[in-house]
């Protein structure tokens, strides 16, 4: 079952951090649909528009091993199910 | 491809993160009509098997679906059919033990509130209704999580005035036995008039008789997203384009709450129920009604201008939330809750505030007077006469009002109370000394308003 979800990524500008977050996703069989990625005065903002296949990688567990990167890499991360925007902002 | 732009996004997880966008309640309602039984510890063990098979998966399910749209899902809570509805073969006059069989059920589903200790008796006290009341006060002194509400007046019955005296003595009494917790008890006892069927908020929450066997009922909130979205508006902004952001901000909020009641109905196996759109306060700072109604201008909540400013909120909200959802129900008014709001607090210990004020206000919105601290030595005829002002604008004006009061057993005007969590905390407020007992004392029932027949 494919799952369209939102990744949302906010911190301080590195190195590394879409390399990191791209590895994790790669792992766990996401694809990646859309990025757009911005930096503001030195602080990095990126949204991705993703794929959860969730019969190869449960979502929670996708959710999971995010986490564990975002602590690597001193990142905020969010995975929330796409819905929840479109439900939000759409009449 | 991204049809959600990233400030979408962005808003989204800001009025998460930073302005409290939360589902205030997920309520699994739960009929307890099959319950019945010949006496009152039968009737105890068949709601807790009813309730703890129905309720099973309710906070799994809640955990799960937080964690996967991001959207904190602040309670999980259970709502019976009133229990009174269910009494009526039970031959003991003493219902604590259903009370207590609700505490347990509730305690082993893992929710911090079961309401439906109730009884409707807006028309007349049968034997079953009688013996609910009678149970009132010591179930509540005996049980944590227990709710309990009566509907005392409607707009077809009138106002049940023999009710509304009784009732008085109860919440009197409910105080007393709880005395060494602030009265606490009073703050989990409702009276109503227009009770509802399927308000998922506690402490009036139950399930009502034309409802499913098991339904899911979603309660939102977001006082601090819609206080952020006016005080981010230019000072110069006027009413109307005030009340057109509170609509535009209650639309998302409302969406979240049917994104979350379908999804928990769906994953439950159960039928959804209702979104109430209810703006409901918590103790937090930046969690407040008063404090959006300062936002809309008035210098301290109470201040003249705070009923108008309440009438636009209410209104937008109920504008906004209604594109949001299928199924709009529950209370749906903007709620004022004293000890549960941070600014409402603050505005009586300023002066600002009062209840007679708190009443007016009542008149544009919902809920009534809800967690209000009363002195300990207030006579039951004046907590009646204010149950029956309460009642009288609700039957009126064909809304839900209700009273929720607390008369706090050895305190007066100035002391504070504190009862944690979501119950906050008050000042004790001052109540008229003038007398409503010759009122009170003369009984019988206030006659349906001609408003009543719509036929």
């Amino acid at each position: 079952m494919k799952t369209r979800a939102i990744l949302s990524v906010l911190g301080a500008d590195r190195v590394g951090i879409v390399a990191a977050i791209t590895a994790v996703l790669a792992e766990c069989g996401v694809n990646i649909e859309d990025i757009r990625q911005t930096i503001l005065s030195g602080v990095f903002s990126m949204t991705m528009l993703v794929t959860v296949d969730e019969e190869a990688y449960p979502f929670e567990d996708v959710q999971a091993r995010l986490a564990e990167v975002a602590d690597e890499i001193g990142q905020q991360i969010t995975l929330q199910r796409e819905d929840v925007f479109r439900f939000m902002h759409r009449v | 491809m991204l049809h959600i732009s990233p400030e979408e996004i962005a808003e989204t997880l800001l009025m998460v993160q930073q302005q409290h966008l939360d589902i205030r309640t997920v309520t699994l309602g739960v009929s307890i009509a099959d319950c019945g039984a010949d006496d009152a510890d039968e009737m105890a063990r068949r709601l807790y098997d009813k309730v703890t098979g129905a309720a099973e998966r309710l906070v799994p399910v809640c955990e799960a679906i937080e964690r996967e749209y991001g959207i904190p899902i602040r309670n999980k809570r259970i709502a019976v059919s009133p229990v009174a509805l269910a009494a009526g073969r039970c031959a003991s006059s003493d219902l604590t033990p259903v009370a207590l069989a609700m505490d347990l059920a509730a305690e082993a589903a893992g929710v911090d509130f079961i309401g439906g200790f109730s009884a409707l008796v807006h028309k007349g006290v049968g034997a079953a209704d009688d013996a609910l009341i009678r149970s009132i006060p010591a179930a509540l002194a005996s049980t944590e999580r227990v709710c309990s509400s009566v509907n005392v007046a409607s707009t077809r019955a009138g106002i049940n005035m023999d009710a509304i005296a009784r009732m008085a003595h109860v919440v009197k009494e409910t105080a007393a036995l709880t005395a060494e917790r602030d009265s606490i008890g009073c703050a989990k006892l409702v009276v109503f008039a227009n009770m509802v069927e399927d308000n998922p908020f506690m402490a009036g929450a139950m399930h009502g008789p034309g409802e499913a066997d098991v339904v899911v009922n979603v309660g939102i909130s977001g006082p601090g997203v819609v206080r952020a979205v006016i005080a981010a508006m230019p000072p110069e902004a006027d009413l109307t384009a005030v009340a057109e952001a509170i609509k535009a901000t209650s639309f998302k909020i409302t969406r979240a709450g049917e994104l979350v009641a379908r999804e928990a109905a769906r994953r439950l196996g159960v039928a959804m129920g209702i979104v109430d759109l209810s703006l409901a306060p918590t103790p937090a700072e930046g969690d407040s009604v008063a404090d959006i109604l300062e936002a809309m201008g008035v210098e301290r909540c109470g201040a003249p201008g705070t009923t108008t400013a309440l009438a636009l909120l209410n209104d937008a909200v109920k504008k906004g939330g209604a594109m949001g959802t299928s199924s709009i129900g529950g209370l749906s008014g903007a709620f004022i809750p004293v000890s549960e709001d941070a600014g409402m607090v603050r505005a009586v210990e300023d002066g600002a505030l009062n209840l007679e004020k708190l009443e007016a206000m009542t008149a544009v919105c919902s809920v009534g007077l809800d967690m209000i601290a009363i002195p300990g030595d207030t006579p039951a005829e004046t907590i009646a006469g204010i149950i029956s002002d309460a009642c009288a604008i609700g039957v009126i004006n064909n809304k839900t009002t209700a009273a929720r009061l607390i008369p706090v057993v050895g305190k007066t005007v100035g002391d504070h109370v504190s009862w944690g969590g979501l119950l906050g905390a008050a000042p004790v407020m001052s109540v008229s000394e003038w007398s409503s007992a010759g009122l009170v004392r003369r009984g019988g029932r206030v006659p349906a308003p001609l408003g009543s027949l719509r036929n």
